[in-house]
């Protein structure tokens, strides 16, 4: 009999453990907190987007709105810890509960809204596919580039849309397909492929990581819509609207023209309702997302308004000089439109 | 046995003291509980995966998968489904794992015996690559091949020529290839006709040597069957092949075969880390045999190179087989490292691309898993046949 009974109180201990084991919906703000800080998936080293710099702090637009929602839920923008992952390992990774944020210039598509359990909050950069080509080559436009090699990172967007160009304008290419953008860069700079392409974004990264970036150039042609955004688990509703209106706050906060200089001024000295609802001064809305009312004063405090992080990564503040183009407010010319706090 | 009718029961204890009975029940406890928590976990996955949205299933084999392949040995393009992808990953695999372990098997044992040769000189060599390839990662040993050796190789347009068709460059060792011709299943059937000449013929030559003892030169005769008949053939049906060349044209060469550097890197890679611990096999294995029947062998007059084949090889395969064994299973799973170069193996292809592409991990795992399974229980069963074969018969 004891040994029965010894059987079952292993059984029963593995079946609690192992219910256990698995996330349920609403729960990961309330893991979040128990455990202090944001555990953040992002990528393996992209220059404007997630680097780490020589004392291995993280920088880049895509750190930044990790830190944005550790600002958000904890009021302290260092309550972070990142995961660099590959793209072949990121969905994986946020599936089965490894990250609570996906940052990692991922585009959102509707295959992986719909069938890989994610969920897509919004759209930090609005980016595009493109081409980076050796000047030696003498090529001007990717329609010439018929029969070349082309480096690619595996299992992205990019490797689908590369294929269908090819195929829509009748090429032949041979693909190669690496894990990480570093053997991608290497391959590229010895001749092993005669063209790289990614998001434009990610080229003009690559291109300053190269020994020579002067002797490469990106092609004109622009083969595809690339939004990249943040991505969460699908199934807990509270934590997906705490991460989507980070960016709303933080794009919110550009327009209204809060930066992190006048932020904790404009709290106490603000006269516009606008503002004043944004900022946490009047009403409720941050109770309604279950963060503290200051949620937008302590992101764009710590970490900045959006204009401020895209400048400081990836525009004229940064080694990239990305223009802002599509990626400017709703009201000079770009795409970037939040809804508004009330 | 049976019992007399009116012998005395077995005093009726508790069904609790019969031990063959508690035996009994455990053994079902223990199965059912088995059953019981895989079922469990199987459900919970579902459930899980069902709450968070992800489909699961099979059924995104057969959508058409949508990316280019750098090498495949079946036709293969992108409207292709993610089955083919699988199966091209699967060739990949089994394509550099036997060139693997064909080259490492040769090196291997030059190597092994190398080591316990009387020349001072080749022994250290032999001990020197020994001890270096078997103690470095054999990533790093990719890397090196891959990214020192084969990427700073000049582009096509200064390729290092090899004779006149033969190119290599950091896109890959470009050759001429055989392209059939409307004589090539003429040449084909003959081939066939003089495989089953050769067979009689050994079969003959065997049968006189047993009846008389006079000798057949089998190996002449097969050679010229093999240069006559087909030769033959093909002068009145033309000629099977023509070459297709390889020619420098736009980025690239086009023609030909190309052999991918990824596959040179990795093949070069496996083998020489491989070589280096089958080295060692072979050499536990020959001075496994007593080094009585060296001084056998000698003292009946043979020389040191049929001493080592006739007597001493035989005898040592059956301690080299075995852990051979092992070092085909390593150099095959080893493969999977291919995911750090770009070479399309089933891990980088299918394990990688397939799964980011559609999500569906748990199902691509499995299969993965499962087909390496099979290929490490299918090399194991062969060798063990091998094995079986040539083990010590006693009679």
């Amino acid at each position: 009999m004891k040994m029965v009974k010894s059987t079952l109180a292993v059984l029963t201990a593995a079946t609690v453990l192992g219910v256990s084991g698995f996330a349920q919906a609403g729960a990961t703000l309330d893991a979040v907190k128990k455990k202090g800080f944001v555990q953040c998936g992002i990528s393996d080293g992209l220059p404007g987007f997630s680097y780490a710099d020589g004392k291995g702090n993280y920088l880049g637009i895509d750190v930044d709105v990790c830190r944005a929602v550790a600002a958000a839920v904890f009021g302290d923008a260092s309550k972070v810890k990142f995961s660099p992952l590959t793209a072949k390992e990121r969905f994986t990774a946020l599936q089965s509960g490894e990250v609570d944020v996906l940052s990692r210039n991922s585009t959102w598509t509707s295959s992986r809204d719909a069938a890989m359990g994610l969920n897509f909050t919004g759209i930090t950069y609005f980016d595009g596919q493109g081409f980076l080509v050796n000047k030696k080559l003498g090529v001007s436009s990717a329609k010439e580039l018929d029969g070349a090699t082309v480096c690619i990172q595996a299992g992205t967007t990019t490797e689908l849309n590369l294929s269908d160009y090819f195929r829509a304008n009748n090429l032949k290419y041979t693909p190669i397909t690496y894990d990480t953008s570093d053997e991608s860069a290497k391959s590229l700079e010895s001749g092993r492929c005669d063209v790289l392409t990614s998001d434009q974004s990610q080229l003009y990264a690559q291109r300053i990581k190269l020994a020579a970036p002067d002797e490469y150039v990106v092609l004109p042609e622009v083969i595809s819509k690339e939004p990249l955004g943040p991505a969460v688990r699908q199934g807990d509703e509270e934590w997906f609207d705490i991460v989507r209106w980070t960016l709303f706050g933080m794009l919110n906060a550009e327009e209204m023209g809060i930066t992190s200089k006048n932020v904790e001024e404009q709290a106490k000295t603000t006269k516009n309702p606008d503002v004043a609802r944004l900022l946490g001064k009047e009403g409720e809305f941050g109770k309604d997302l279950k963060l503290p009312n200051d949620w937008v004063v302590q992101i764009v405090k710590q970490v900045g308004n959006y204009g401020e992080i895209f400048d400081r990564n990836v525009g004229a503040g940064s080694a990239l000089k990305i223009e802002r183009g599509l990626n400017a407010q709703w009201n000079k010319g770009g795409l970037q439109y939040a809804p508004p706090v009330r | 046995m049976q019992k007399p009718a009116n012998a005395p029961r077995a005093p009726k204890g508790s069904f609790w003291t019969d031990p063959k009975a508690r035996a009994w029940l455990f053994q079902i406890i223990a199965v059912v509980a088995v059953m019981a928590l895989g079922w469990y976990l199987f459900q919970n996955t579902q459930h899980n995966l069902e709450q968070r949205g992800i489909l699961s299933g099979f059924d995104f084999l057969q959508q058409s998968a949508g990316f280019g392949i750098s090498q495949h040995l079946i036709d293969y393009n992108e409207s292709h489904s993610y089955a083919r992808v699988f199966v091209i990953g699967l060739l990949n695999t089994l394509l550099v794992s036997v060139i693997g372990i064909f080259f490492a098997t040769i090196l291997g044992f030059i190597l092994g015996v190398a080591r316990l040769s009387p020349n001072w000189l080749v022994r250290k060599l032999a001990t020197v690559y020994i001890e270096t390839f078997r103690n470095i990662p054999p990533l790093l040993q990719i890397f090196f091949w891959y990214f020192a050796v084969m990427l700073p190789m000049p582009g096509p347009r200064n390729s290092l020529a090899i004779g006149e068709h033969l190119f290599l460059n950091n896109r890959g060792l470009y050759m001429p290839a055989p392209v059939a011709t409307d004589g090539f299943w003429a040449f084909v059937v003959s081939l066939l006709v003089v495989v089953a000449a050769i067979i009689a013929v050994a079969r003959m030559a065997k049968a006189k040597r047993e009846a008389t003892g006079q000798r057949f030169p089998v190996l002449l005769a097969s050679l010229a069957l093999l240069v006559v008949i087909p030769g033959l053939v093909s002068l009145v049906f033309g000629a099977p092949f023509e070459w297709s060349m390889p020619v420098l044209q736009g980025f690239n060469f086009r023609g030909g075969w190309v052999v991918i550097p990824e596959l040179i890197a990795l093949t070069l890679a496996l083998t020489v880390y491989t070589a280096a611990f089958i080295a060692e096999n072979v050499r536990s294995g020959i001075q496994a045999v007593s080094h009585g029947q060296t001084e056998a062998a000698r003292s009946l007059g043979l020389p040191v190179g049929k001493t080592l084949r006739l007597v001493i090889i035989p005898q040592a395969l059956r301690v080299i087989i075995p852990p051979l064994t092992s070092q085909y299973l390593n150099l095959t799973k080893n493969s999977s490292l291919a995911a750090g170069i770009g070479y399309p193996d089933m891990v980088s292809l299918f394990a990688g691309t397939v799964l980011n592409q559609t999500g569906q991990a748990i199902e691509v795992i499995a299969i993965t898993m499962s087909v390496y399974l099979a290929i490490s229980i299918s090399i194991s069963l062969l060798m063990n046949w091998y094995n079986k074969r040539i083990a010590l018969v006693e009679r």
